[in-house]
């Protein structure tokens, strides 16, 4: 990590990596809303308003399965609990600006921002507020227009692609893709497991709530085996 | 969208993208620098992989496309996606080499 200071220009350099997979991320999610039968306007509106991936998979998976409102709202912000991490970690070094300027931060906090920013302001404890704010938005300079334009380019060629491409496997190798790396501890991998085991078990249940009762057991799997291993380590 | 009117999509959308946002601003906006009990932020980090495995599994397991017959290329694709996205931590290799592995099956075993 270097010691030069945190400005907008070294945040647009930071983030500029990460377009390699925006673009690809957001082409294969206009692909798929399209697929799934959304209209131009709905897959852009959704991609701008909600700006997590993740999640917006999820809600497009729920609704291809006619779950209810409310359940395909519940596992699509349940995708998006981790946020109210970001957030946490944030709070401390942007905590101290304006309002509207903490709401404008709120709406950019997706993984890549908050995860460089985290690095960043935690290596310089002496960064004043104003350059932790060009940092933060340097870094979503080049990611959030190119997450909306690769969308929008996914959505107009997406209804183009004949079925003989099996798009119907691009959900779930991208859920795989995005989950694999994920799993980086004993706790995760039990976490994941439970998840997966749970849901199976319970896919009698309706609309997918068997996967709401999953997520529960996972985290609660996760959180007793990290506790475990740290009594074990600190014992 | 099948099943799913107009109407309700873009009420998905509006409270996907308002309750994604008081997320985000949780913290940040209006909770302020209050801690938050040790236990939930432990939880909050295992939301992802609590989630995902568990809306995947039915999906690979009982494909809509075989008529929830399980499908050997898509059970062989799902594994590699796995494997390299485990073993390389990149998700754009797991994508493409899942997605090779997929058109390469389904052109062998049709």
């Amino acid at each position: 990590m270097s010691n030069d200071k945190l400005s907008f220009g070294k945040g647009f350099r930071d983030g500029l990596p990460f377009v390699f997979v925006i673009v690809p991320f957001g082409m294969l999610f206009g692909v798929v809303a399209t697929e799934a039968g959304l209209d131009l306007a709905q897959v852009m509106v959704m991609t701008v308003l909600v700006i997590a991936g993740a999640s917006q998979f999820a809600a497009i998976q729920q609704m291809g399965d006619s779950a209810p409102v409310f359940i395909v709202l519940a596992t699509a912000l349940a995708v998006n609990l981790r946020m109210a991490m970001y957030s946490a970690t944030m709070a401390p070094h942007l905590g101290a600006a304006p309002l509207w300027k903490r709401a404008v931060a709120a709406y950019f906090l997706v993984d890549q921002s908050a995860v460089l920013a985290t690095a960043e302001f935690e290596a310089r404890p002496k960064a004043t507020l104003a350059e932790k704010f060009a940092y933060f938005f340097g870094v979503v300079a080049p990611i959030a227009p190119l997450w909306y334009g690769a969308t929008w380019i996914g959505a107009v060629v997406g209804g183009r692609i004949p079925e003989s491409f099996a798009l119907d496997f691009a959900m779930p190798i991208t859920f795989l893709a995005m989950i694999a790396p994920m799993v980086k501890t004993l706790a995760h991998l039990g976490a994941a497991l439970t998840s997966v085991v749970v849901a199976l078990a319970l896919a009698w249940m309706p609309y997918g709530t068997g996967l709401l009762v999953a997520a529960v057991c996972a985290m609660a799997v996760g959180s007793f085996i990290e506790v475990a291993q740290a009594r074990r380590a600190a014992a | 969208m099948t099943g799913f009117p107009d109407s309700q999509i873009w009420l998905v959308i509006a409270l996907l993208g308002l309750g994604t946002f008081l997320i985000r601003f949780s913290f940040l906006g209006l909770i302020g620098d209050r801690d938050m009990p040790e236990w939930v932020l432990r939880a909050l980090r295992y939301t992802p992989v609590a989630v995902i495995p568990g809306l995947v599994a039915p999906l690979v397991l009982w494909p809509a496309a075989t008529d929830g017959q399980p499908d050997p290329s898509r059970l062989v694709a799902a594994a590699v996606t796995l494997a390299v996205g485990g073993f390389t931590k990149n998700v754009l290799a797991a994508i493409a080499s899942g997605a090779a592995t997929l058109y390469l099956m389904l052109w062998l075993v049709g």
